[in-house]
């Protein structure tokens, strides 16, 4: 599965890197920004130094943010394997999931937290943890005098009352709340803050590719790039209804031809996930212009090519955080079709940067009408390229950071 | 700004949302939470909504909800025609939307307690500006400053100012009529539609209007 020729290999972006993308003035005013807060330091805490969203986003952030004059460190929380179970289970049950707790995993997320305590050096001006994995850590914040920030990534909308009332006092204990969409929030005693996340638009999963590499990749993987494609780029979760994409696009083959392009992966160590791999390798197995690609973690680049290749892009989630690869998908100028949850309506704005939908039959409908409307197709795509420029690159994680910052502090 | 003799100091300005408790989930619950509202939280619906309104219908964040969560669109129309530059003070501002609201209710009182497909989430704007050390003393400076400012900046010089100079016109303007003493300039400035124009197309006209000036 894995593609021999790459497209040009890349260094670690710096922030003048970006001036190409969002231009001299949004950098000038960034950096104008970082200005004040140049004697100032910052920590970031989250649970994993690979894999997922947050990892990713922390490892630009960070050196952006030194870069511009503000120290910053990432610290990553150490617990066994029990603890992250529990911690996994939290997370499902703040998101509202099922929670059927051991007697014993309270007080192990405690102790956890209170060794991790003990390791970490809190002398930062700011401490930003990251999700609830860390989130008694803020019990060291009696000692030292920064701002703590809890920057939530989850949907807290309909949290599992029991995880929440245990949750709540340390979430009340930081000096304010980050929260990724207003209907994610709970009610807090804590100031509640906007911050969308954000891509990278020099990262391999989203950086400009060369035409050939893409035509090789799509070739590689035996889809025929002459024809429409349509795409759903997730994990096999029943969440991102993977077998739901399978009949939407079964219902619009009936009118428009067309490949339909499954591509996740990360199931080796879900039971559930290879569960559902297998269920739509079932559903797909007649149907040769169905390709379900399980890829290995490290596949950006053929990720990257895939939805470049794509005629749509298509994110019939059940349930999403904020689903970044909505804004992957726009960056790189595709029309998207996508469900009406979680933070996909701040990305698709519907008949402007995209098409929402709320049924698989919703969903095979405007896959059709992207297909015979390929003026429609480019000004949805061009749309949404523009507005993840101006609402959901890492420069506005960055430039967001700062302002708070700057407030929290007093320093403008 | 206080000298009106003073250069012009451009500063980089931007903002931090605050999400607030309040939610609307019916126009009743919009007409209190506009009662009740905070004034930032007035001007991050209104003012500030200007910034993203080239990707909605309306650029007043009201009317956008009245629209597509609760499907009433001479609503929407009516709040969207409540212009903010006919404003100067919030209360004003605050009674304008509260009547357009309450005049629609009472023509469809059922209209009132109709649950809407999705709650307003009211907001709040805490402004954030930190000098850049740039500052223009004629017509020809003001337009190499504004060429290179950033978007959010260009809002709170020309859109955002209104409110906070509690007069009907922009920082620009102010600055050129009452320092430079040209008002033909700060007038056509004043003119320009920022209802119907992108932030960068805002900056365009500004610019164009000052070489005008400056060439003529």
């Amino acid at each position: 599965m894995i593609v021999d020729r790459a497209a040009a290999p890349t260094r670690s972006p710096s922030f003048g890197d970006y001036a190409p993308i969002i231009g001299t003035a949004d950098l000038a005013a960034i950096r104008a920004f970082a200005r004040p807060l140049r004697q100032t330091t910052a920590t970031m805490v989250n649970s994993t130094a690979v894999g997922g969203s947050v990892a990713e986003i922390l490892n630009r952030l960070v050196p952006l943010m030194t870069e511009l004059g503000i120290e910053t460190r990432w610290e990553v929380l150490t617990g066994g394997d029990d603890f992250f179970v529990v911690t996994k289970a939290f997370q499902n049950a703040l998101q509202g999931g099922a929670f059927e707790p051991r007697a014993d995993w309270f007080d192990l997320f405690l102790a956890v937290n209170d060794e991790n305590r003990r390791r970490l050096v809190f002398d930062d001006t700011f401490v930003v943890v990251h999700d609830p994995q860390p989130l008694a850590l803020v019990e060291a914040r009696a000692l030292v005098r920064a701002h703590w920030l809890w920057r939530c990534h989850l949907d807290l909308s309909r949290p599992h009352p029991d995880v929440w009332a245990f949750l709540r006092p340390f979430v009340e204990r930081f000096d304010g709340t980050i929260f990724s969409s207003p209907s994610f929030t709970q009610q807090l005693g804590n100031p509640q803050y906007l911050m969308y996340p954000t891509i990278d638009p020099l990262a391999d999963k989203n950086r400009e590719l060369e035409p050939e590499f893409v035509q090789s990749v799509v070739e590689k993987f035996g889809i025929d790039p002459d024809r429409p494609i349509v795409t759903q780029v997730s994990r096999f979760d029943r969440l991102k209804d993977p077998l739901g994409v399978i009949q939407a696009y079964r219902l619009a083959r009936r009118f428009a031809d067309c490949q339909l392009v499954l591509a996740g992966g990360g199931s080796s160590d879900d039971p559930e996930g290879e569960l559902m791999l297998r269920e739509v390798q079932e559903a797909a197995s007649r149907d040769p212009d169905i390709h379900v690609l399980n890829l290995p973690p490290w596949s950006h680049l053929e990720i990257n090519a895939l939805q470049r290749a794509s005629t749509v892009v298509v994110q019939k989630s059940l349930r999403e955080g904020f689903g970044l690869t909505v804004s992957e998908a726009l960056w790189k100028g595709r029309p998207v079709v996508a469900s009406a949850v979680g933070g996909i309506p701040s990305q698709v704005i519907h008949k402007v940067t995209g098409l929402l939908v709320h049924s698989i039959e919703g969903a095979a409908y405007q896959i059709r009408y992207l297909l015979a409307n390929p003026g429609v197709a480019r000004r949805l795509g061009e749309n949404g390229h523009q507005h993840v420029k101006e609402n959901f690159l890492i420069t506005h994680n960055l430039k967001r950071y700062l302002l708070l910052f700057l407030r929290l502090s007093g320093k403008a | 700004m206080d000298d009106e003799r003073a250069p012009f100091r451009f500063v980089a300005a931007s903002y931090v949302v605050l999400i607030r408790p309040e939610r609307a989930w019916t126009l009743s619950d919009l007409t209190d939470g506009l009662r009740t509202c905070s004034d930032a939280s007035l001007f991050h619906h209104t003012f500030q909504s200007l910034e993203r309104h080239h990707y909605t219908r309306f650029s007043s964040d009201f009317a956008q909800w009245t629209l597509a969560a609760c499907n009433a669109a001479p609503l929407a129309e009516h709040l969207a025609s409540v212009d903010v530059r006919d404003f100067v003070s919030f209360e004003d501002l605050r009674r304008a939307l509260q009547a357009a609201i309450q005049s629609h209710l009472d023509a469809s009182p059922g209209a009132a307690t109709r649950n809407a497909f999705e709650p307003f989430f009211f907001c709040e704007h805490q402004s954030v500006e930190v000098p850049i050390g740039m500052q223009a003393a004629t017509l020809r400076e003001l337009a190499e400053g504004i060429r290179t400012l950033d978007l959010q900046t260009i809002h709170h010089h020309f859109i955002n100012s209104r409110i906070r100079l509690q007069l009907k016109t922009n920082d620009f303007s102010h600055w050129i009529r009452h320092s430079l003493g040209l008002t033909g300039v700060a007038q056509r400035l004043d003119r320009i539609d920022i209802y119907m124009n992108t932030l960068e197309d805002l900056r365009r006209e500004i610019l164009s209007s000052i070489r005008s000036e400056m060439h003529a």
